[in-house]
């Protein structure tokens, strides 16, 4: 079975997040530019001496299809890139992902998943 | 091998040219141009560059305007900064010329011991027989300029005529811009062609020839002995003023955006979509305003060389003067307690503005009492607006309209006597303000602030009001809403999406996927 994480990240941790997926041997991913708030609640801002409030923040999704036994690890090294400890730091959810099909090739499931230099080679490596 | 044959070429070349350079010498030694030929040329030269200045003001117009409105309307709003200078330019050779500057070398008769004059700029050469007739005058009195429409009569050869058009043609494009920006983001594109033949052939001729065409305000100092007439050295009133009375006038007449107020009468922020654009914006009008200002000594031979580097010189000063007091108004008092850039680049502005008039007239000192407190009267007009539910996207009103009024009452303050300015407007004396003991300046400015203010204000009001019932001057609702880019210019400003994701601009069989093409 494979999993989907979708982390919702500060737009400015995205690149420490990237780096540490990359060590540990998540390949792909994809990157969306969202917007939006939870318990932060916004910003205050001003505009020609006029306050305003901006409560849909840019943040940064990241969409990563894994199999199961990957989750754990990958969740933990996402807490650990993205986490200030202030309000806005983002939130993780872990969703079950019925199929994987790879157009190219038309490998399904975990086959689907795999790169070269992946998680799961590293570890056969080790 | 190809060095050889270039050779053959420059040879010749270089000995041609010597020929030509020691036979001009040989000829200019012989029969050269005369001093006075010199000076005129100088002068010429200094009002066409000036003025060439002055014309790149419209791309900073351009940018200011279009940064501080929102990403949905910069086609409009940029299209209204472009336009308005090819409207005006047409309406001003058609008639605008003339009704400002046709009276302007009318010679005036004496008036008892007060010697006669003509207002017409000497320094630009000969101009007799031509822009001295006009269409209503009551003795003194010059109300409607009536020659030069179109430039014909023969000034098609006079160099000084054509350089004074184009250099009064560009000044009236900054007032008939500033509006624009007041009434950005919900103007009707009509109103705004409206508006700009308005602006460029009826209300600026009218009220500015009062002042520059030998109009009754420049007089004032010979009628009514109000110092030198009405003084506005580059036209704090005539061009800001003037602007910004318009532009008050449409702000009021077509409302505030939707959403800009809310019913229990607070204001919300509608902030602006580059900064960037704005700042950059700001900065070619601070270098443009180098030719605005100095450029109307219309001269750079005798007195004219002291009043254009005085007059460079006060520019800088009180355009810095202008952006520190408004930055730091904004830091330190303003509500936000932040160095507001929004407000620092009208605070830029509000200096220069206020500056304008002056410029010539003052030291450096007033210069940059000027700016400083034009810094601080942007910031509150910018307040007052607000609470009078007044709409200005840009701060036309508090840029041009306030700190035109300061400009030109600052005159009547600041200016120093010195001896550059003697025998303006016909006046023995130079141009001094209370603070040098001249009691009477102050009024002959308020007069101008005065005039330009209920005549400008109020015929722009009913025009404006004539819009808006032939239902020309204001956007539909959904229009504004969805931005004025594709309703009323039919294409988005920035297209974030390419062509072919609309389905419409492609084949339906559009190429596979990594076929040769891609």
């Amino acid at each position: 079975m494979s999993k989907k994480i979708e982390a919702i990240i500060r737009e400015e941790a995205l690149d420490a997040v990237k780096d540490a997926l990359h060590d540990l041997g998540i390949v792909g991913m994809n990157v969306f530019e969202i917007r939006g708030h939870g318990r932060q609640g916004g910003l205050d801002m001003s505009w020609r001496g006029t306050s305003y409030k901006m409560d849909l923040l840019l943040k940064i999704q990241l969409n990563i299809i894994l199999s199961d036994n990957n989750v754990e690890k990958t969740v933990e090294a996402i807490i650990k890139a993205a986490r200030t400890g202030k309000e806005g730091d983002g939130i993780i959810f872990v969703y079950p992902v019925e199929d994987v099909i790879r157009i190219r090739t038309g490998e399904r499931g975990h086959e689907a998943l795999m790169y070269k230099d992946d998680i799961d080679t590293k570890r056969q490596k080790k | 091998m190809r060095k050889r044959k270039l050779g053959w070429f420059v040879t010749p070349a270089i000995a041609m040219f010597l020929m030509f350079v020691v036979n001009g010498i040989v000829a200019a030694q012989t029969q050269g141009p005369t001093t006075d030929d010199l000076a005129t040329s100088t002068n010429i030269m200094w009002t066409l560059i000036t003025g060439f200045l002055v014309f790149f003001m419209q791309g900073g117009f351009a940018l200011v305007e279009t940064g501080f409105t929102r990403s949905k309307n910069v086609a409009h709003t940029m299209m209204m900064n472009m336009m308005v200078f090819c409207i005006g330019a047409l309406g001003y050779w058609l008639v605008g010329f003339a009704f400002q500057f046709g009276g302007v070398n009318f010679s005036f008769p004496a008036i008892g011991k007060i010697a006669g004059i003509s207002f017409a700029p000497s320094t630009l050469g000969d101009m007799t027989g031509h822009l001295d007739k006009w269409l209503i005058r009551f003795g003194q009195t010059g109300i409607l300029g009536g020659d030069g429409f179109m430039l014909t009569r023969g000034v098609r050869d006079m160099s000084g005529i054509l350089a004074f058009f184009l250099f009064q043609m560009v000044f009236m494009d900054t007032a008939a811009t500033i509006p624009t920006g007041a009434m950005a983001e919900r103007l009707k594109f009509t109103g705004f062609v409206l508006m700009g033949f308005w602006v460029s052939m009826v209300v600026y001729p009218l009220v500015g020839g009062w002042v520059w065409g030998g109009g009754w305000l420049a007089n004032l100092g010979r009628t009514a002995g109000l110092g030198n007439g009405a003084v506005d050295f580059a036209g704090s009133g005539v061009v800001h003023m003037i602007g910004g009375a318009v532009a008050l006038a449409g702000a009021i007449v077509i409302g505030p955006r939707i959403g800009r107020f809310n019913p229990d009468g607070t204001a919300n922020a509608m902030p602006g979509h580059n900064i960037p654009m704005g700042v950059l914006g700001t900065i070619i009008l601070f270098f443009g305003w180098f030719g605005f200002n100095p450029g109307s000594s219309l001269a750079f031979v005798g007195p004219g060389r002291n009043l254009a580097a005085n007059a460079a010189v006060n520019t800088l000063l009180a355009g810095g003067a202008g952006g520190m007091a408004a930055m730091l108004f904004m830091w330190w008092i303003g509500p936000t307690k932040k160095p507001d850039p929004g407000l620092s680049v009208n605070g830029v502005l509000a200096g220069l503005v206020a500056i304008t008039s002056p410029c010539a007239f003052v030291n450096s000192t007033g210069a940059v009492a000027i700016g400083l407190i034009a810094g601080v009267i942007v910031c509150l007009a910018s307040f007052l607006l607000e609470r009078l539910h007044i709409d200005d996207p840009v701060g036309a009103v508090p840029v041009h309209f306030f700190n035109g009024i300061w400009g030109l009452i600052s005159v009547g303050i600041f200016a120093d006597g010195a001896a550059s300015s003697a025998g303006w407007n016909g006046v023995d004396g130079p141009v001094t303000g209370l603070i040098f003991g001249g009691t009477t300046q102050i009024f002959a400015q308020l007069a101008e602030v005065a005039s330009i203010f209920v005549v400008v204000g109020g015929l722009s009001f009913l025009f404006f009001k004539l819009l808006a019932a032939l239902k020309l001057l204001r956007s539909e609702p959904a229009h504004e809403l969805m931005g004025l880019d594709v309703p009323e210019m039919g294409t988005q400003g920035y297209s974030t999406v390419d062509v072919h994701m609309h389905g419409s601009a492609l084949p339906r069989q559009s190429p596979r996927v990594g076929s040769p093409g891609r």
